[in-house]
């Protein structure tokens, strides 16, 4: 990352300028060209620098009232062998292996699901426990019950 | 402190509020008329497109519309941390916690570990910094959970109203 990739970064995280051109206006910003500012945004893209350009939507406001934190204590041997099913399920958003933070927290796999009700979701988390089997020895569902923040990444000016 | 809850039972206008937000999740496009381009797509004007955009994240039915960068491919950290806030301080935690620029997101769960944050920071050490001064700043420990593995991402929901 150059310093051109960091303004960049700087001009575009809180997001795109809604207007018909809006690259045209980051570059003025920049003081570049519409064009560089398109090829850098493509370079970014294609080297994983950014992963999507999007809208991010208000989980609760478009429906997905119930969202749960599914973690799970899968003994250490098995646990990449087991969350690369748990994370090929097509209703996990985010799965991931974590240190655990002995004695007050045993899990060591996170795996986020969603759903209308909560009744959804601790169904989906029990499909996980199946899968998990005798290698999961513990397992608790955090539900989220209000968004404190959502602003995403913001690095200084 | 912001709220971004629930508008809870909050109707879409309409069917190309839904249309956007389940085709507008990425690939968002790169060219001189960004929006045209999608707007064709849709069946809609380009501002009307741009109208839908603007009403959307005003009403916080979208957070965001921009691209997200993944800060760990430029030497950059996000870390999941969480902190158990005393109910009688949680709304002066909550303002200790996002006041911090590095927080990216903060959720309140249900658990004796009551508040979960994203830290993401541009230096690998930004993160040890952030949480000294949450530390500092609310008097509280905060537990740490780096992902040691990331086996599936991908946060796209349709929407259901």
């Amino acid at each position: 990352m150059d310093e051109l990739d960091r303004a960049l970064i700087v001009a575009t995280q809180a997001g795109l300028p809604l207007v018909a051109r809006p690259y045209a206006l980051i570059a003025e910003q920049l003081a570049i060209s519409e064009d560089e500012v398109m090829a850098r945004l493509q370079g970014l893209l294609t080297s994983g620098m950014i992963r999507r350009i999007g809208a991010v939507p208000n989980h609760y406001a478009i429906g997905w009232t119930a969202n749960g934190m599914t973690v799970w204590d899968v003994a250490d041997e098995q646990v990449d062998q087991l969350s690369v099913l748990v994370g090929a399920l097509p209703f996990v958003t985010h799965c991931y292996r974590r240190p655990r933070a002995l004695p007050a927290w045993p899990y060591n796999l996170f795996a986020m699901v969603h759903g209308s009700s909560r009744d959804e979701c601790s169904a989906k988390a029990e499909e996980i426990r199946l899968l998990l089997g005798a290698a999961c020895r513990a397992n608790d569902i955090l539900y989220s019950t209000k968004i404190l923040k959502k602003t995403g990444l913001r690095i200084g000016a | 402190m912001r709220e971004l809850d629930a508008p809870q039972g909050y109707f879409l206008q309409g069917a190309v509020d839904r249309q956007i937000i389940d085709k507008l999740q990425g690939d968002f496009p790169i060219c001189a008329r960004p929006y045209a381009e999608v707007a064709e797509r849709l069946a809609i004007s380009e501002e009307d497109l741009l109208k839908r955009l603007e009403r959307m994240l005003a009403d916080k039915v979208l957070t965001r519309f921009g691209p997200m960068f993944q800060i760990e491919r430029m030497g950059g950290a996000f870390v999941l941390a969480a902190l158990a806030a005393p109910e009688v301080r949680y709304e002066e935690v909550t303002a200790l916690v996002n006041a911090l620029p590095q927080v990216a997101h903060n959720y309140r769960r249900e658990h004796e570990l009551n508040m979960w944050f994203v830290l993401a920071t541009e230096t690998q050490d930004g993160i040890a910094e952030a949480i000294a001064r949450i530390e500092r700043d609310t008097g509280l420990p905060v537990y740490a959970f780096p992902k040691e593995r990331e086996y599936f991402v991908e946060m796209k929901l349709e929407a259901r109203v």
